[in-house]
């Protein structure tokens, strides 16, 4: 398969980038891994006149703490995240989540932003960074802009990125001591997407109760799902047999599945229940020995 | 639509060629190169057969444009061969019968020796998540975890 003709753009500054997107718009889009643009084009589910290439420009592959932030360059390969001691050993969440995404070919070229920028909900990193309280930064002709991961996402394929804007890093809090995170993920074999996916993110206080609680769904909805009645409902409690199955059951009350051939809308809710108990008790039991 | 003069290393040697934006990089190889080792299979990046190097990363050759390899060096399984001897991950393929068909053989033999370059005593279960974006409908897997041991036996001693 072959994509309609378009123009290629290889701006080798952010600035170009954004020049170039600014000056083309609605037919602009921006190519970076491309393992969900390329298909798109090739099965020509979507167009676009100019493709901006931003894998040339310097200065967005990175993965650096600092600051009591953890700060990941947009263009960061799944593969270098998946390879990152630090990560594997602190961000247990993401640990669990990359070797899950496609498979380790696709992952040598997907980047972090691409899959947090396509806004497409059955990928997994917008639930991730939602757990984990990130933000991400975008950068367009006004300059940069701050945006907390769970304001990002307003609809199918629809994001708050702007036309000239570009997504160059995210931005995660350094979770304190006590802290500990975990993505389950359901899918039907290598390559394919969730039927259902579920991130926690939980600190614990001086006595184990819940400080704070990140709890959100992956591809059981238009977009990426924050589940804050289950968030609600578990803080400030001690984790315990009686009150993890109800904030599992809160969290799938949260989604919105469509049924599709992974599964019936009864399914995947279910599904998104059975995980979210999972994703908590592994969470809980990182944060405890953390 | 503009086209786009590239340069690009191709098992070694410099090649250059004039493509359309939308030209993907496995069409370049097999059409523009003649290279048609490197197959087409699914086409829609599931498969794998169609895998090369790209600056020594394992990717799907179908689904990276060929002015993305402006610059940089592709290898392909044409070049695994050097001086008239098969690399060890080729030879192993055959003492250990690691394909029948054989399609899905050149992609499977350049996500292992991408996989050999990095790790040099890969386990099972390394093996098997390396090439779980290659698909083998034929052999069940069973003969090319092994090859892939017995090659690292043998790179490993040599």
């Amino acid at each position: 398969m072959i994509p309609a003709p378009f123009d290629y753009h290889r701006p080798g500054t952010l600035d170009e980038a954004i020049g170039l997107l600014a000056r083309y718009g609605a037919e602009a889009k921006v190519l970076s891994g491309g393992m969900s643009l390329l298909p798109t084009l090739k099965l020509r589910l979507g167009s676009y006149a100019h493709l901006v290439d931003i894998n040339r420009i310097p200065g967005l592959e990175y993965i650096q703490e600092e600051r009591g932030l953890l700060r990941i360059g947009a263009g960061t390969r799944q593969a270098t995240l998946e390879r990152s001691e630090l990560i594997r050993t602190k961000y247990p969440i993401l640990g669990d989540a990359v070797p899950m995404i496609a498979d380790p070919l696709v992952r040598n070229r997907a980047t972090l932003g691409g899959n947090l920028a396509n806004g497409d909900p059955a990928n997994d990193g917008p639930a991730i960074a939602i757990a984990l309280g990130a933000e991400l930064i975008v950068k367009g002709r006004g300059g940069e802009r701050v945006i907390p991961a769970n304001r990002f996402y307003k609809s199918l394929y629809t994001t708050e990125l702007k036309g000239d804007e570009i997504l160059i890093e995210i931005r995660i809090p350094v979770p304190p001591a006590k802290s500990g995170g975990a993505y389950r993920k359901l899918k039907r074999k290598t390559g394919d997407f969730a039927a259902a996916a579920v991130a926690v993110q939980l600190t614990l206080d001086a006595r184990g109760a819940v400080e704070r609680a990140g709890i959100a769904l992956t591809n059981v909805g238009p977009t990426p799902i924050e589940a804050v009645k289950a968030q609600q409902f578990i803080s400030g409690k001690t984790p315990d047999e009686n009150n993890i199955p109800e904030t599992a059951r809160l969290a799938a009350q949260a989604a919105s599945p469509s049924a599709d051939r992974r599964g019936s809308v009864e399914y995947k809710r279910e599904m998104a229940r059975v995980l979210a108990a999972r994703a908590i008790k592994t969470a809980l039991d990182r944060a405890e020995r953390s | 639509m503009a086209k786009h003069r590239i340069s690009v290393t191709v098992n070694g040697t410099a090649r250059e060629a004039e493509v359309e934006s939308r030209l993907l990089l496995v069409h370049l190889i097999r059409e523009v190169f003649r290279l048609t080792g490197t197959h087409i299979g699914c086409d829609t990046s599931h498969c794998g057969v169609c895998t090369v190097l790209l600056d020594g990363q394992a990717v799907k050759s179908c689904t990276v444009l060929a002015v993305q390899a402006d610059g940089s060096s592709v290898s392909t399984v044409e070049g695994l061969e050097q001086g008239g001897k098969l690399h060890p991950v080729q030879e192993a393929f055959t003492e250990k019968h690691a394909l029948q068909c054989g399609y899905c053989t050149p992609g499977m033999l350049m996500t292992c020796s991408a996989l050999l370059e990095r790790n040099k005593q890969p386990s099972e279960q390394e093996i098997r998540e390396a090439i779980s974006g290659n698909l083998c409908r034929c052999t069940g897997y069973l003969n090319i975890v092994k090859a892939v041991q017995h090659a690292a036996e043998r790179m490993r001693a040599s």
